[in-house]
Parts: structure tokens; sequence; C-alpha cells
């Protein structure tokens, strides 16, 4: 009756930006520049240092630093627990920066997402009513 | 929590495309457990065809029934709508946002 897939599942971002990879790589590693762009944090660009990402929704991510190759590589966990099994978290977060003409790609991918997985950065501020909405929306395109 | 097997999306997307029956299946997703009656008190049709609905539902694993006196309590199984979800386009949109404020960021910067 049904096809359960228990692979994971990855989300990719990439970008094409006017600006070097070293100071990209600054924005990436510095906690005071990284909470203007993503979340507080009390992050150090060592492998190994635990941290958390605080979010503006009140939930906070449990994060380890897994690779630093400066201007190249930034790599952490991002979990999120949770009671229930749909909102638990365990992904990792790797940046990758390659030169370009005009500046640097920047590509963040995020892998480790369950089929099941509901609420994926760990924020519980979008409720039903608003996945219902748009479960309307995708039902009325189709009929 | 019982272990339901989570149906695929065509299943889903068939057994929702009746609108009374994605009626009664929003108003448990809302209101949380109801009877047949209260179920059928908002439905417009008639018990039976309340109860014809909520079986069709939950075959396909969308809801849940208990019994409590004489009474048959359902229930919502959100986590069957997984399939449905388009988590990945709400984390896109997360990282791209991210990205954004990134740029802007940078463009203030000093080199």
């Amino acid at each position: 009756m049904s096809e359960t897939s228990t692979a994971t599942r990855t989300v990719i971002v990439e970008r094409e930006i006017a600006h070097p990879p070293e100071k990209i790589w600054r924005a990436l590693t510095q906690p005071h520049l990284i909470s203007e762009w993503l979340m507080k944090n009390d992050f150090s660009p060592v492998v190994g240092h635990r941290f958390n990402l605080r979010g503006e929704w009140g939930g906070v991510l449990d994060c380890e630093v897994l690779v630093v190759e400066p201007q190249t590589t930034l790599s952490y966990t991002w979990n999120f627990k949770h009671d229930d099994p749909a909102f638990d978290l365990n992904s990792v977060v790797t940046f990758s920066l390659s030169p370009t003409t005009t500046g640097t790609r920047l590509r963040m991918e995020q892998a480790g997402f369950r089929p099941d997985q509901r609420q994926a950065y760990g924020g519980a501020k979008a409720g039903w009513p608003e996945h219902l909405a748009k479960l309307e929306q995708v039902l009325t395109g189709t009929e | 929590m019982p272990d339901i097997a989570i149906p695929n999306r065509d299943m889903i997307f068939k057994t929702l495309a009746d609108p009374t029956r994605r009626a009664i299946f929003e108003g448990l997703c809302r209101k949380g457990d109801q009877t047949v009656a209260v179920l059928t008190a908002r439905a417009g049709i008639s018990q039976p065809g309340v109860s014809k609905h909520l079986a069709v539902l939950k075959q396909a694993g969308l809801v849940s029934d208990r019994h409590h006196g004489r009474q048959t309590h359902y229930s919502a199984q959100l986590g069957a709508l997984a399939p449905l979800i388009d988590w990945t386009n709400q984390m896109r949109t997360f990282w791209e946002g991210r990205f954004d404020d990134l740029e802007d960021l940078l463009d203030r910067m000093d080199q």
C-alpha cells in the first residue's frame, strides 16, 4: 500500500556572489558577522568546536564544526532536538567557495532530511493552518 | 503512537479529491478529536454519508478512530501528510533568504 523511503535528502542552494572568497569566508566564520546574516551564535572555526545557533523563533540548534578549509570549505552539523520524530533533525551543512572571474560561487548543501521531515530548520513557528492552506492550493491546482 | 504506514502521494490525492471528504478531514485537523454526530452537524450531508467518508479516510491512514462508550471519536493523522509537504521548498526559501542577507552584509563590509 505504501512506499516508505529511508534515503535521506539534501537541499542545495548555489549563488554567484560578487565578492572574493576571503571576504565571504570572514562572513561565514566570524561570530558577529554570522549573527547578521544567519543567527546568533558562539561559533569558532575550529574542527570539533561545539556551538549553538539561536533562531528568532526561540529555537536552538546544536552544531559541531566538522571541516575547516579556509576560503574553500566549511562544514558543521545542524541538529534540532524535538520529541516528535517528525520535527527532530540531524543534518550537516556544508559551504563550498569557488573563485570566479567576477567573485565567488557559494554553494550551501544541507544533507540529512528524512522523507517524513517537518519544519526542517527546527522552527515550529509555522503551524498546520499554513500547511493546510498549501494543501488546498495544491489540490485546487489539480482539480 | 501507533506506527501507521504512510500512504503514497497518489492515494492521498485520490482520497482528498472529494471536497466533502476533504472538508471533514480539515475539520479534524483544525478542531481535533470529533464524534460522527459533530462531524455530521457540520458537513451538510447525512450521517451514513459522513461515516462512509470517514471509512475511506481511515483506509488511507489519514484518520484513526477510538471507541468511547457508544460513541466513536475520530482524529486526524497528520503524519500521513508528510509526502505532500514540500519541506525542501521551505528549506530552500530559508537559505535563499540567508544568502540575501549575506550579500547585503558583504556589500556593507569594508573590503
